[in-house]
């Protein structure tokens, strides 16, 4: 029994690793912007269900961190839910859909429109109660999300402008963990992902105008941002044919039905 | 066979070695990435300013100094009452094979990944300080009570062990001298193994400052300075935790600064924990 059991271990190592070996032969690796992420595992997966030989392993980490692994190779596709910064200008970047960004609270609160200055006001600190903007008398509770994240510097361009967020705002690292805390707080307010709003929370209007596809689509609602793909080179092989399939009529109905903006004109 | 054991003997140091290579190679790095940033923007300014807003090159960590220290204070408070406690009654104050039950019950608590504390602490602590204390919940006072719990285990198996180590007649002889038995736990055995009951807490402490992943989801992670237990705070380890994965440049060598203070932080935790152990053994 001594004798054998490194000889078992070492045969099961082995076997793990050809297991491993397989799977990895065909692999190409999606890495970056968390807002991005889901959207990127629903197509994988449905590229992967049409193309069984290839796989297609999605990781989250963040814009930045997705633009650097596509510069360092270490993804052969990087995600990013904000505009490159001069020095990433090298790389290919491919626009996939449009996101709009969405104010949420929670659904029991009864503001339902806000107009772009008073939401700046509120996020910088100087309205701090509920009932200034007519609401319950009750302090409120600013969520953001941390520096960095590409989400924010969205919000910060097409909302702040030149104020700062609060530094007393609570801080979430993921639009899943924003809306989480706001659908359990009902004094606070946040910013997400149209497409990840869900009924949990209430998405504002602003001025007026409802954070919806049709508002988007005519350039009404402002609040959007692009989400890229970026490679390091021009895109070949698998990257190419899984970009294609993104950009495809299929690919951009599966993105229009999670809440995202197409970036193709016709669906077919 | 001699020159078996030689070998193997020498396999093992440069197994035992290649682990302290690593160890130094990983503070290395550290220090390489985060003292060029400290450097740039002025210690006096990174340890001791306010503010942390690295979009605009402001990297301010002293909220998260006392952040830190303040929750693990706060863990503190719980901690060692309910430690000790605990310790006590184990060790003396139920038959051994009772306590055999309940030990592993303890080491059990350090066996939860931080991620179920957090999360726990996330739905069932936060909604009641929101609703019956106010603030956002998301707080210093619910991170402190996951904190508490968290740290038991370090704190009631290192004092324990400590009780343990002291010689039976010490009890023995406070018994004799007519104490009862609180007396002689109360009188005697606790300031017996006092030093290893303290370097329990500062391995706790250095535990509660460590901890990210459960702080991470029930801080809230503002970056003020909080002024009361209601209020949301960040911890030198969750602001890295939080913002590791968006930081580039010059943002990405602060969170390694910051990493490096935590650094200093933990080896003086560590040391302290070392030097009162050991004179205990004197």
């Amino acid at each position: 029994m001594n004798i054998r059991l490194p000889w078992i271990l070492s045969f099961i190592l082995a076997i793990s690793m050809t297991l491993g070996c397989q799977r990895s032969g065909a692999g190409m690796t999606v890495a970056g912007s968390t807002s991005v992420e889901p959207f990127a595992e629903l197509l994988a997966e449905e590229y992967m269900s049409n193309h069984p030989d290839v796989h297609i392993y999605v990781q989250g980490g963040g814009s930045t961190a997705g633009i650097e692994a596509a510069i360092s190779g270490a993804a052969n596709i990087g995600m990013s839910s904000r505009n490159l910064i001069d020095a990433e200008k090298k790389l290919h970047a491919v626009t996939i859909a449009k996101d709009a960004i969405a104010v949420i609270v929670h659904p029991s609160n009864p503001i339902k429109d806000l107009p772009l200055d008073r939401i700046s006001e509120v996020f910088s600190g100087k309205i701090v109660n509920w009932k200034e903007l007519g609401g319950p008398d009750h302090p409120i509770d600013i969520v953001t999300r941390e520096e960095g994240s590409g989400t924010r510097e969205s919000f910060q361009k097409f909302v702040m402008g030149k104020e700062d967020i609060s530094l007393g705002a609570l801080v979430q690292d993921s639009n899943g963990a924003v809306r989480q805390v706001i659908s359990s707080d009902p004094n606070a307010i946040g910013y997400i992902s149209l497409g990840l709003v869900n009924d949990q929370v209430k998405a504002l209007s602003i001025s007026g105008v409802q954070p919806n596809l049709a508002n988007v689509n005519n350039s009404t609602y402002t609040l959007v941002r692009p989400f890229l793909f970026v490679f390091r080179e021009e895109p070949a092989e698998e990257a190419k044919s899984f970009l294609d399939f993104v950009l495809s009529p299929l690919g951009q109905k599966l993105l229009l039905k999670e809440g995202l903006v197409p970036v193709v004109e016709k669906l077919g | 066979m001699q020159l078996q054991e030689k070998i193997i003997e020498k396999i093992l140091l440069l197994i035992a070695f290649s682990s302290i290579f690593i160890l130094a190679l990983i503070t290395f790095f550290i220090f390489e990435e985060g003292i060029p940033l400290i450097l740039k923007a002025g210690p006096k300014a990174f340890l001791l300013g306010e503010k942390w807003i690295p979009s605009k090159g402001l990297f301010g960590i002293f909220p998260m100094i006392v952040s830190s220290f303040w929750v693990t204070f706060g863990a503190l408070l719980l901690g060692i009452p309910l430690g000790l406690a605990c310790t006590i009654f184990l060790s003396e104050l139920i038959p051994p094979s009772v306590g055999a039950l309940f030990r592993p019950a303890i080491q059990l608590l350090a066996a939860i990944p931080s991620v179920i504390y957090g999360f726990w602490g996330l739905i069932v602590l936060v909604p009641l300080i929101r609703t019956h204390l106010g603030g956002p919940g998301l707080s210093i006072l619910a991170g402190s009570l996951v904190l508490g719990f968290m740290i038991l285990p370090t704190i009631i198996t290192i004092s324990e062990d400590a009780l343990k180590a002291l010689p039976p007649s010490y009890k023995a002889g406070a018994l004799a001298l007519g104490a009862t038995h609180w007396q002689t736990i109360w009188r005697v055995l606790i300031p017996a193994a006092r030093s290893g009951i303290v370097a329990s807490v500062i391995l706790g402490m250095g535990r509660a400052i460590g901890e990210t992943m459960a702080m991470i989801m029930i801080l809230g992670n503002a970056v003020k300075m909080p002024t009361s237990f209601l209020d949301s705070a960040r911890t030198l380890t969750t602001n890295i935790g939080i913002e590791m994965g968006y930081a580039s440049g010059d943002h990405r060598h602060a969170l390694f600064a910051t990493g490096i203070v935590l650094f200093f932080i933990i080896m003086a935790l560590n040391t302290l924990a070392i030097f009162l152990s050991r004179r205990r053994a004197r």
